[in-house]
């Protein structure tokens, strides 16, 4: 292992820190009614509104499609993510100190493996809160309309377009798996090399 | 400008046509084609821009304050004060209904003649606005967070608070003073033996605590008619100037009678002086009743409190706190400029404008340059304060204000125009005609050390042949006028609500980005407060039908009630659970003999109910507040007195009831 990849590894474990701060994802909704916008920042260890009450008026407007109550409290997933994301930061460091090729590959694809089904459970749980509705009750029932947000990019849902895009948290730990991609290059190389 | 009676407005019209003609020919007078076009680009704001200016036009016999924005002109919004307003309950639900308490009982209207800005070393801070009740006397804060008067405060041994509330340059005091002379204390006499019995009062009020407003002190004042004031500051600072007229002391047939004398007074109140001489033990406390009314900030519901003393001093206890400037002929405004050198004074019959001058006043009170003395007051010689006289500035010359570039503006009822002249030379610089009989105008800042200038606003009485006519009754109008160059361009006439006497304008940075967007309702301290669905219900109290119930779109809960029998007295008590910018709801019920309501997001209001007949009663929400508004509604079931009907109420039958909303 390089001293370089070490580097990167370094580095890249403090951009995984950074997902304590930051928000991972942002979601923006603009509708006529709502020019200032509404929008949800989806962090680590829970859902805030971008402004105070955004959520709340989310909330307001999902149940006249019969969409489940966003409670962040409710979800388990943002209970555990915490200790996920602490257990990359910790590992990696160890795998920077031992300098070994082998922790390293492992490390790398643990990383991957939790990225991706991250990923996959934010993608569920939108879809979930997007099809799921409660036809029963719903006060606007539109035949075949489902309310998925989108992963990344833009949609329109009735009068609101839905806006969905990494945050500073998520691009840092984008960026982190690029590094990490680097270090593993880079001691590959050494190896073919070598 | 109530101060013309309508038969002295015909004299005055009559006059016009003789002696005005000599003032209503110069220059050109009507915009040409082009000048339309520049006109219109300076008072447009484009579809979703914002107006550079919030303006407060008082609404004189409506009781209440127009906001306008300027330049456009647009009306933003009406803030009910004095005057009872169903459109949101104001004065009619019961947490407002303390707010219009007075000592004569609750008193629904008001004729609400000026505002004064709130002012932070003599500039205007955007904090509040305040504004005075003329009839029944009465002063009160609105707060320019959210727009809602939260604070009355009535004034004791007074009639006709005319002179007020003309604020001081940090806010501490504003004033209120009697137009009505009345015997002090108000008694049983023969109005003949007016000179002996009927005295004038001058009260400063402490007004830069919210909720505290309070009078420091009444001077006991001649039996004169007091009109207008205005704060000294500069070399005046510590003083306060009021106009009087009818020093004859007339108590018949004022407009002959009160005009007699050639000159009347500007009262110089020093009231540092007059704080010294309180706080020195030389006042006396008069048994009085008066009430102080305020809305709580938390629970948003009113509090009336009587007052039952106030400190009153005598002039002659107190020598050195008040000084009479004689001053021709029914002087109305008395403004102070800018640099607070001079005082003008606007007397409405006079031929000339005098302009005293603050230096030469303190100059002629430590020489003693008195001319003799009334009632223990000295009165100062005309000539030992007087800067000068604008010779010649049209008729019926009423308020000045200042544009902070050495230039005044003031107003000619008679003549029906605003005359610019030079502070410093008294020279008249340029006219403008005003459709028609201007009363008050205004400058942005006209009142401060710094003014805002820009503009000039024109207050006008008559509008006859301006607008599409509506029967008899005719709006009032304001005109607005670029004073930004030599010549004074009208710019936009537009009319305007009840009748402004007085008006304000202030920045609109001051003010929009310190708005209130809702009530959180977290803090709502509101003793029948429903948080959640789940705390809505109700509850009899022997006749009392209390109704916790809650609003958020697009239902009630409880939407239906039973129980309720003919002979109860029903009140419900509505909580808008909503926690977002401009989404109010609103309430009302079939045969309320009363209001509406209007419930603010995070608020609680509550209507009173008294159903006289059994039946069902529909109840829904007044404001359209989402797609399905129209299904937001209930029903409250009356039976016949002593029916055995349980008192009920369901929730919301949807899923979510109890859950639904901010919780």
């Amino acid at each position: 292992m390089t001293v370089r990849a070490r580097w990167f590894i370094l580095v890249a474990v403090a951009l995984l820190a950074t997902g304590y701060v930051l928000p991972l994802w942002r979601v923006d909704l603009i509708a006529p009614q709502y020019p200032e916008g509404l929008g949800m920042l989806i962090r680590i260890d829970g859902v805030d509104g971008l402004k105070e009450n955004d959520l709340n008026s989310i909330n307001n407007l999902n149940h006249y499609i019969g969409m489940k109550t966003i409670e962040p409290d409710a979800i388990p997933e943002l209970k555990w993510m915490p200790w996920i994301l602490g257990g990359l930061i910790v590992t990696g460091l160890g795998v920077a100190a031992l300098g070994r090729r082998l922790p390293l590959y492992i490390w790398g694809a643990s990383l991957v493996a939790l990225f991706a089904i991250g990923l996959w459970d934010y993608w569920r749980w939108g879809y979930d809160y997007g099809h799921n509705l409660d036809y029963e009750h719903a006060i606007i029932k539109v035949p075949g309309m489902t309310y998925q947000p989108p992963l990344i990019g833009r949609k329109k849902l009735l009068n609101f377009t839905a806006t969905s895009w990494p945050s500073g948290g998520g691009i840092a730990m984008g960026v982190a798996a690029g590094l990490m991609a680097a270090a593993v290059v880079s001691t590959a190389r050494r190896k073919v090399e070598g | 400008m109530s101060v013309l009676t309508r038969s002295r407005f015909l004299l005055g019209a009559g006059a016009v046509t003789v002696l005005g003609l000599g003032y209503a020919c110069g220059g050109t007078r009507t915009a040409s084609l082009a000048g339309t076009a520049d006109m219109a680009q300076r008072v447009y704001v484009a579809p979703g821009d914002h107006d550079e200016l919030y303006a407060f036009l008082s609404g004189g016999f409506g009781g209440q304050v127009g906001v306008y924005g300027l330049p456009s002109g647009r009306l933003l919004r009406t803030i009910p004060v004095f005057s009872q307003h169903a459109e949101n309950g104001w004065g009619y639900s019961e947490e407002t209904k303390p707010m219009l308490e007075t000592s004569y009982g609750f008193i629904p209207w008001d004729d609400l003649h000026h505002t004064a800005l709130s002012q932070t070393n003599g500039e205007d801070d955007g904090r509040w606005l305040f504004v005075n009740g003329n009839n029944t006397p009465r002063v009160a804060r609105v707060d320019l967070t959210h727009f809602e008067t939260t604070e009355i405060l009535e004034i004791p041994n007074a009639a006709g608070n005319h002179a007020s509330p003309f604020v001081t340059e940090n806010s501490e005091y504003i004033v209120s003073s009697t137009r009505f002379s009345i015997p002090s204390p108000n008694r049983d006499v023969p109005i003949e033996e007016y000179k002996k019995h009927f005295k004038g009062q001058i009260s400063f009020i402490t007004a830069d605590q919210p909720g505290k407003m309070d009078i420091k002190f009444q001077l006991i004042m001649p039996g004169f008619n007091y009109d207008l004031a205005r704060a000294g500051k500069g070399p005046s600072a510590g003083w306060m100037f009021f106009t009087s007229y009818n020093s004859e002391q007339a108590y018949s047939l004022l407009e002959v009678n009160a005009s007699q004398n050639d000159k009347d007074y500007i009262a110089a109140v020093n009231y540092k002086a007059a704080e010294a001489c309180a706080s020195s033990g030389k006042g006396r406390r008069a048994t009085v009743e008066y009430r102080h009314n305020f809305m709580d900030e938390f629970s948003r519901v009113a509090r009336s409190e009587t007052k039952t003393s106030v400190l009153q001093l005598q002039p002659a206890d107190c020598p050195g706190v008040v000084y009479f400037l004689p001053t021709p002929k029914s002087p109305h405004g008395a403004d102070v400029d800018p640099t607070g050198e001079f005082v003008v004074a606007g007397g409405k019959l006079a031929t000339v404008i005098p302009v005293h001058s603050t230096v030469k006043m303190l100059q002629a009170i430590k020489d003693k340059a008195f001319e003799g003395e009334l009632e223990g007051i000295p009165v100062l010689k005309y000539e030992s304060t007087l800067a000068g006289e604008v010779q010649e500035p049209g008729l019926g010359p009423l308020h000045t204000e200042f544009d902070g570039k050495g230039f005044a503006y003031t107003s000619m009822f008679i003549s029906s125009e605003v005359v610019k002249w030079n502070v410093a030379t008294r020279e008249v610089v340029d006219r403008a005609p005003t459709y028609y009989a201007v009363g008050h105008l205004m400058v942005p800042g006209g009142g401060t050390r710094k003014p805002y200038g820009k503009y000039v606003l024109a207050m006008n009485k008559i509008t006859k042949d301006r607008y599409l006519p509506t029967g008899p009754e005719l709006t009032h109008s304001a005109q607005l006028y670029d004073i930004t160059g030599d010549k004074m361009k009208l710019l936009l006439d537009f009319p305007t609500q009840g009748e402004p006497h007085y008006a304000n304008a202030i920045d609109a940075k001051l003010v929009k980005d310190r708005q209130v967007k809702f009530y959180k309702l977290a803090e709502n301290r509101h003793p029948r407060v429903s948080r959640a669905e789940r705390e809505a219900g109700v509850e009899r109290n022997g006749k009392m039908v209390h109704v916790r119930m809650t609003a958020i779109r697009s239902h009630f809960a409880p939407d239906n009630i039973e129980g309720v029998t003919v002979g109860d007295t029903v009140l419900f008590h509505v909580t808008n659970l909503e926690q977002d910018w401009d989404v109010p709801h609103g309430f009302a019920i079939l045969g309320a003999n009363n209001a509406e309501l209007l419930i603010m997001p995070g608020e609680t209001r509550t209507l009173k109910w008294i159903p006289t007949k059994p039946g069902v009663y529909p109840m829904y929400c007044t404001d359209f507040c989402s797609a399905l508004h129209q299904e937001m509604q209930g029903y409250v079931r009356v039976s016949p007195r002593g029916s055995t009907v349980a008192l009920k109420a369901n929730n919301s039958k949807g899923p979510s009831a109890g859950s639904r909303g901010p919780n």
